[in-house]
């Protein structure tokens, strides 16, 4: 096994175009795991942390683009993005533990594929959009594009995630994300749940985003549970309707985690949890 | 020993005070070694197979592709091994599959290598031609008749003709009518509870490094809680001398009972055999969860008798354990400590052992009792519930005391449950207020306790420092113990005093670190040892006065003359003593070989408060106390970490740890991700209590208390969950999903 610690995009692209079976290391939380555990025996590994940007925080548009290395504790430090996407923080620093947080990023949680990756949900619906670099330069793409399948990302081959773009957050607009597990920490969600609002001046709905994790091979847009609240206070039966919309899109297996009763049920259970953090922070209330 | 009647009203003066634990330096600095911590010069990697099948007939095995790997140095199968003694048969084909593989994860066989990437390499060369045969893992299914069999030819006669072959044995204990005593009562209840099968969840994996060589001596670095037992069962197994075997104990981190047996030191000594090198075998995570020793899952009927002011009339519970692919689970001892904390005119217990396709169960804190005092605390506590009934007062009026016919046979000595009991019922915990969704649960547990075969031999160094060396793995703080009462003994200061874990070769035969015998037994033994060094320093200052050795006493570190007709000689210390050893007979020591009896049953009364969520069934621990009786509590931050390891064991048992099969018998959860031990956010912190009815049995007064702490919680959890959620139940774990499901049928 070979470790490589490219200083650019291009070399980095190289070295992943050269060898094929070549890993990325960003954070190492999942790879360090899985080669620990015999699941991968790399030839090639490919530390993307020595390029330029690749650690950084940056405003742009209004917005802030994360570096791929940036990892959760360093989110949860950044005044701006806890600021602006309180539910996507709070994701990152659900993974794993404190220790782990030190190291593990966004984008390798989102290349890890798992259907349960807790900051999925909440990138998905705060609409983030990942700079892709590869062989045939670079690409922007939503996040919601990159799952494939538990396991699988639609990367080409070559091809890896340079950085992270959450936009500018609108005026009275908030998110949250909440997932379940049965521990307190170091575990893996049960069903996650992540919600974005814009309300308008009444109070009312203006524009809604529903994602669920854990509950399907891949994260689920419930657009119906948007549609469900949308141009409604967020009453108890506004609540109870996006409940029953969520519970109805998820598409759970039985396994070891959970049942697909339980899940179903608990999908419905977050949303309206969330969906409440969302509004509170939409109306002012800091994260 | 008997109870020193002068300890009663003793000031001691290092007993029960805190000093700094003997090992914490090496523990936190890295320094311990632990059993992978050590390598041999041309020391080998080796790594076992395992069977992907529950179970599996094996038809053959291939190894010559792997042996003719380079880098390869040994490979081994059970061929290797001749027949073992009937005494650790069992225990062999745990350690290497003979005819069957009969778990997922069963080792087949073994191989030692250059590396551990030629290891891996090698494994996968082998091949096993496996007949897959039907399995079961649930302990109800495999009583079933026409369940699939894992054995033949080997049920006990104790057990009726017609059950399926796979109970092994029936056990009964009791006294009184039961019948009888049930028409007595206002209310029966009965019901049926299960538990899941939990794993001990050492950090530490099992790790091994042996030396065997072809003049049939061999030396094992080892983690375990008894290098005694490993030696005698490696030495039974591989046809050697227990002479010629030397095992050296490693720092342990964790066993609470997993590490009584061997699960790789007769295979490493195998392939360090065949290879003529040392061979290091150390586990996986994996490896841990599926092949080495959880405990019993289990179903439990209970069916109690009370009166409405609360006096239980009958008591009666039949407990079906399975302890894995062969007999040996620990439902004698469920059995026995069912209804140990009551005094009962009608009692009987029916305890039957059954196997199934899963790994064969290994002893875990206080085994077996934690599952049969969660059948009893919880059905006791429901008859109280329904009574309106303070369920501790319910406790106090049934409960043993000194003089007590126990459920299991003996009259009990002076005891400490009431004590317990008072002592909750008197604490700010039993009174505090509770919120919504929030509920209050509490329970009793009791554990027999042990003394067994001790050695300690404690010698005075010529500049006057003591060193002990004893026999048993510290897996409880047993260092810190046994230095507090040799300075005790001695009227020496703690830090003039150390103590060793000495190898197989160095010391008689121990008995394990088990049934919290250590800080009973090898206390007991290392005051004898002191004693003994006492009187041959009364012995040396009296050739130097010229008096008689019995007109000298020791007193605070130091030789006196017994009294004024003893003649009238400043003190000689310790130090002083021991400078003139040489001249005075040669060096000075002590030594004690017993079979410590004694040991003094223990007794816990556990209070914990919850919340449960009733939207996801999510249960929060906010408040844990621990009530439990030490007998004398020598280093009492040991005592109360013994408690509350207890209590969170206990905790993680009753929500959330279970072994997870698939219909095929495959363990679905063979990691920490998802076999869910606590972490420490999810607990509060845990308080306790430690109250102090002296031992009639040890000079101090010393009980064990490394294992009662674990008995009550599960009940105590579920008495507290049923109360926050209004439902009952029955079934452990009480996992989000099963809770949920339970609020929202009974809701």
């Amino acid at each position: 096994m070979r470790y490589e610690a490219p200083q650019s995009i291009d070399a980095a692209v190289a070295l992943l175009v050269a060898e094929t079976g070549a890993h990325v290391l960003a954070g190492g939380t999942d790879l360090l795991v899985k080669l620990r555990a015999e699941m991968i025996e790399p030839e090639v590994i490919v530390d993307i942390k020595r390029i330029a940007g690749m650690k950084a925080i940056i405003a742009e548009n209004g917005g802030w683009r994360i570096g791929a290395a940036v990892s959760g504790a360093e989110m949860g430090e950044h005044a701006g993005l806890c600021a602006d996407w309180p539910g996507v923080v709070e994701a990152a620093g659900l993974i794993g533990s404190t220790q782990v947080q030190g190291r593990a990023t966004l984008a390798g949680n989102l290349c890890n594929a798992s259907p349960a990756a807790d900051s999925v949900p909440a990138m998905v619906v705060a609409g983030a959009v990942v700079r892709i670099v590869g062989p045939k330069g670079a690409r922007d793409v939503p996040v919601i594009e990159i799952p494939k399948s538990p396991g699988k990302t639609t990367l080409a081959p070559g091809e890896f995630i340079a950085s992270i773009f959450l936009p500018a957050r609108e005026a009275r607009s908030g998110d949250a994300y909440l997932r379940f597990i049965p521990r307190t920490e170091m575990d893996i969600a049960v069903v996650g749940c992540g919600v974005a609002l814009r309300l308008d001046p009444e109070g009312k709905v203006m524009a809604a985003r529903v994602a669920l994790g854990a509950v399907g091979p891949k994260v689920i847009v419930v657009a119906a549970a948007a549609e469900a609240i949308l141009g409604r206070a967020l009453d108890d039966a506004a609540l109870a309707d996006l409940a029953a919309a969520c519970s109805a899109a998820a598409t759970p297996i039985d396994d070891k985690r959970g049942t697909v009763d339980f899940r179903r049920h608990v999908s419905g259970v977050l949303a309206r949890r969330a969906a409440v953090i969302a509004q509170s922070r939409a109306k002012g209330a800091k994260a | 020993m008997a109870l020193d009647q002068s300890s009663k009203t003793r000031v001691f003066k290092v007993v029960g005070t805190r000093p700094d634990r003997p090992d914490g330096i090496d523990k936190v600095t890295g320094r311990a070694r632990f059993g992978a911590d050590v390598v041999a010069p041309g020391m080998l990697t080796g790594r076992i197979l395992r069977s992907p099948h529950a179970h599996a007939r094996i038809i053959g095995i291939d190894t010559s592709k792997a042996e003719a790997l380079a880098g390869v140095k040994a490979v081994v199968t059970r061929a290797d091994f001749g027949d073992a003694p009937d005494h650790v048969a069992d225990i062999l084909d745990n350690c290497m599959a003979g005819a069957k593989a009969l778990y997922d994860g069963h080792a087949v066989a073994a191989v030692a290598a250059v590396s551990a990437a030629v290891a891996r390499k090698a494994l996968r060369l082998i091949e096993v031609d496996y007949e897959v045969l039907a399995s079961v893992t649930d302990v109800d299914a495999a009583m079933q008749p026409g369940a699939p069999l894992l054995h033949e030819g080997r049920q006990q006669e104790t057990v009726p003709h017609g059950m399926s072959g796979n109970v092994m044995s029936r056990v009964e204990f009791g006294h009184g009518d039961i019948e009888a005593g049930l028409k007595q009562a206002d209310r029966v209840l009965s019901r049926t509870y299960r538990t899941a099968a939990t794993h001990q969840g050492y950090i530490e994996p099992h790790a091994c490094l042996a030396t065997m060589g072809p003049d049939g001596k061999g030396d094992l670095w080892v983690c375990t809680q008894g290098h005694y037992m490993v030696r005698n069962t490696c030495a039974a197994i591989l046809g050697l001398e227990q002479g010629q075997l030397r095992v050296t104990a490693s720092e342990i981190g964790g066993g609470f009972g997993g590490k009584t047996t061997v699960f790789l030191e007769p295979v490493a000594l195998m392939l360090s055999k065949k290879a003529g090198r040392p061979v290091k075998l150390v586990m996986s995570r994996s490896e841990v969860l599926r092949a080495t020793g959880p405990t019993s899952s289990t179903s439990i009927d209970v069916k109690i008798g009370m009166k409405k002011d609360g006096r239980i009339t009958a008591a009666f519970a039949e407990l079906r354990y399975q302890g894995g692919a062969y007999p040996g689970s620990p439902v004698d001892m469920g059995s026995m400590s069912a209804f140990a904390p009551y005094d009962l005119e009608n009692v009987k217990t029916v305890g039957w052992d059954v196997v199934t396709n899963r790994p064969k169960a290994a002893a875990y804190r206080a085994p077996g009792a934690p599952m049969a005092a969660y059948a009893v605390e919880s059905a006791i506590d429901e008859l109280a519930k329904g009574f309106d009934l303070d369920p501790l007062e319910v406790r106090l009026m049934n409960g043993a005391d000194e003089g007590t016919l126990a459920s299991y046979g003996p009259t009990y000595p002076a005891i400490g449950l009431k004590a317990t009991l008072k002592a909750a019922k008197a604490h700010p915990h039993w009174t505090a207020p509770l919120g919504k969704n929030q509920g209050r649960g509490v329970a009793c547990g009791f554990w027999f306790n042990f003394g067994g075969d001790t050695c300690v031999s404690l010698n005075v160094t010529p500049d006057g420092t003591v060193t002990v060396s004893e026999g048993n793995p510290d897996i409880g703080g047993s260092r810190a113990s046994m230095t507090m009462m040799a300075a005790e003994e001695l009227g020496i200061p703690y830090d003039q005093v150390r103590t060793i874990i000495a190898d197989t070769g160095s010391l008689g035969q121990n008995d394990v670190t088990d049934g919290s015998r250590v800080t009973f037994a090898v206390g007991l033994a290392t005051i004898e040892a002191a004693r003994a060094a006492k009187r041959e320093m009364c012995k040396r200052a009296a050739m130097i006065w010229g008096i008689d050795a019995e007109a000298v006493e020791w007193v605070d570190g130091a030789a006196c003359p017994a009294g004024p007709n003893a003649g009238k000689f400043p003190p000689m210390t310790l130090k002083e003593i021991a400078a003139i050893a040489s001249n005075t007979g040669g060096p000075v020591a002590g030594h004690c070989e017993v079979m410590a009896e004694g040991a003094g049953v223990s007794f816990a009364t556990h209070m914990v408060d919850v919340e449960v969520d009733p939207e996801t069934g999510a249960t929060k621990i906010l408040r844990y106390t621990v009530f439990q009786d030490a007998g004398k509590a020598v280093h009492p931050s040991y005592v109360e970490g013994q408690f509350q390891g207890g209590a969170v064991q206990g905790i993680g048992w009753a929500l959330n740890e279970e072994y997870i099969h698939d219909k095929d018998g495959i363990l679905q959860n063979p990691g920490f991700l998802d076999y869910r031990i606590p972490v420490a956010s999810d607990l509060p912190m845990i308080d306790t209590v430690i109250l102090e009815i002296p031992n009639p049995g040890h000079p101090y007064g010393v009980r064990g208390v490394g294992e009662t702490s674990i008995v009550p919680p599960l009940a105590a959890v579920c008495n507290a969950v049923s109360a926050a959620a209004g439902v009952r139940l029955t079934q452990l774990p009480m996992s989000p999903p099963r809770v949920l499901a339970a609020i929202q049928a009974g809701g």
